[in-house]
């Protein structure tokens, strides 16, 4: 018993009351309530972890792999890193002080945030982007300043626009190329821009990179890789994506030794080390999977011309992605928000997709359509997904209001 | 678009040129000719249905059996290979290397069937030097398909 009063608001903390729930998660809700949905929904791949992985770690855990490892992860696997990193982007990390082994790419993300922001310094999010980044700065104590990018411009950073955002509090900027939820990339003219801008206004970038290897038409650039920005840029990525281990929740960060020092004194004290047994399966990963890579993207990349070709034939213009697995189609000429759009084509045809503004308020106006699914999925999806829009046009023509019974009255934040 | 073609047929050979047109954005008619094409040059050979034995009531035996034989002056090993691979209980032939010289995949009805043609047809041959006799147990996976329980990924309907 205690007689201590509880703070107002419950007994939860007030920033984390105060954080929205995900977007996703209200959608998620909804899409396991309604039988037989066709899900575009799903941000990880359709493929297994491929098996000479799963067959690795079968084995480690005969090899009796079961204790900790050092903070940073395994050294065998950290060099095996640096040597990839290396040899395909230009990155050079020393294996000894520059790179940590990570619960995902989710956790590096954390851990460069609660690593650099002093109370209510601020962070520039570029939006659309994933989830995680706006909460996660609220977390460490952070100040998110949101900076919107638009399809017109490619979903590029328009530095104009940005200038007036920086203050004296502002520490980082979030970025991440290939994006979700919107396929697009950076090309090496857009990374010197930023490059530039980073430089001058002495900010930190989080470059978020981890589907650099779902790149389709031309070379994926790191941003370490240019001049002078390794001291100033902290990579993160991970095995979820381009090796299909989602569920190992496997990741790394790349920093200078300073930043990674203080990433590591975090993560000795809330984590300990990444999973042993998924360190040795993404070892493995490194070093034969390469070809699996390939022979993946290739899929990804049949589908995402599949369907950009769909959806524009069904009337929703979507652009050509760069990279990861999302189409990020725009709705604009239907009259609906992304949500109505979502909600009603969940109710009436039973396909999933994830609104827009999941990602940010200025995803606005399209929704987010995952191409890491089979051809079969994909062509049932479509074929309801263009039933849907024409019967919408077809009511809007008539002058009918646009009227979409949700019986759950969904709304997303 | 052949090789986008026979990436698609090579997974599911039920797949019609509209299907396949519409997956890799060709026109119907192209893509009816390259596979008409495919086929006249027999780099598609046949369409054939992958089954699980198990669950058909008509019972096969199959086999496999290692043939050393002695390979003829002038034409090798291919007359040989003709001799065996004429016969209908054979349905895969290979020649290999090593120590035996060809691997013979057969189908019968029984076991019976399959002792009979060793001794009488395979072992008869005047070139074959000795076989060696492998009768299948089971079968787990056939042309790259698993035939029992096949994984598949059990992702969440919606993920970030
Ligand atoms: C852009 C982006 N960053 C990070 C993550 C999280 O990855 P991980 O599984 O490595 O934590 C995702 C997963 O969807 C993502 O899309």
């Amino acid at each position: 018993m205690s007689n201590r009063r509880m703070p107002a608001g419950g007994r939860i903390a007030r920033h984390v009351s105060a954080l929205p729930p995900s977007g996703i998660r209200k959608f998620f809700d909804l899409v396991t309530a309604t039988p037989d949905v066709v899900s575009l929904g799903v941000g990880e791949p359709d493929f297994l972890t491929p098996w000479t992985i799963r067959e690795q770690a079968i084995y480690e855990i005969e090899r009796g792999r079961t204790t900790y490892t050092s903070n940073h992860g395994l050294i065998e696997l950290r060099r095996a890193l640096s040597g990839w990193l290396e040899k395909r982007y230009d990155a050079a990390y020393n294996p000894a002080d520059e790179i940590l082994i990570t619960v995902g790419a989710s956790e590096a993300i954390d851990l460069a945030l609660r690593a650099l922001l002093n109370p209510g310094e601020e962070v520039i999010v570029i939006q659309p982007c994933y989830v995680s980044y706006a909460p996660t700065v609220v977390l460490a104590g952070g100040k998110p300043v949101i900076f919107p990018t638009h399809q017109k411009d490619g979903f590029r950073i328009d530095f104009g626009a940005l200038l007036p955002l920086i203050t004296r509090r502002t520490r980082a900027i979030i970025i991440n190329y290939p994006n979700n939820p919107t396929g697009a990339t950076f090309n090496r003219n857009d990374l010197e821009q930023l490059a530039a801008f980073a430089c001058r206004q002495d900010l930190v970038i989080l470059s978020d990179e981890i589907y650099a290897e779902l790149t389709y038409d031309a070379r994926h650039i790191s941003l370490a890789s240019l001049p002078g920005m390794k001291e100033r840029t902290i990579l993160i990525s991970g095995f979820s994506k381009a090796h299909a281990m989602t569920g190992w929740r496997i990741g790394y960060a790349c920093a200078p030794p300073d930043i990674i020092t203080a990433m590591v004194k975090i993560h000795q004290y809330t984590i300990m080390c990444a999973p042993t047994l998924s360190q040795y399966a993404a070892l493995e990963a490194i070093n034969e999977c390469d070809d699996d890579i390939v022979s993946m993207r290739e899929q990804y990349d049949m589908r995402r011309q599949f369907i950009v070709r769909e959806f524009n034939a069904i009337g929703l213009k979507t652009l050509m992605p760069e990279g990861a697995f999302y189409a990020f189609v725009s709705i604009q000429n239907t009259g609906m928000s992304s949500e109505e759009l979502c909600a009603g084509l969940l109710h009436d045809e039973k396909v999933a997709v994830v609104p827009g503004t999941a990602f940010g308020a200025c995803g606005e106006g399209f929704i987010r359509a995952s191409y890491a699914s089979s051809y079969e999925n994909l062509e049932l999806a479509m074929e309801r997904m263009g039933r849907y829009v024409a019967r919408i046009k077809h009511d809007a023509h008539k002058g009918a209001p646009c009227r979409h019974n949700h019986p759950h009255g969904m709304r997303m934040p | 678009m052949k090789h986008k073609i026979l990436h698609l047929l090579r997974d599911n050979a039920r797949l019609s040129a509209a299907q396949i047109a519409r997956r890799i954005g060709a026109p119907k008619s192209e893509v009816a000719a390259v596979i008409k094409e495919l086929e006249r040059s027999r780099t598609i050979v046949a369409y054939k249905a992958i089954i699980n034995p198990e669950l058909v009531d008509e019972q096969t035996v199959e086999a496999v059996i290692e043939v050393k034989v002695r390979p003829k002056r002038g034409t090798g090993f291919d007359d040989i290979a003709r001799r065996i691979y004429n016969f209908p209980e054979v349905h895969s032939l290979y020649l290999i290397s090593g120590g035996m010289d060809f691997l013979v995949f057969l189908e019968a009805k029984s076991m019976k069937d399959i002792a009979h043609f060793v001794t009488e047809k395979l072992a008869t041959l005047e070139d074959v030097q000795s076989t060696g006799t492998h009768f299948a147990l089971k079968k787990y996976k056939k042309d790259g398909v698993v035939l029992h329980e096949a994984e598949s990924a059990s992702r969440l309907a919606v993920t970030p």
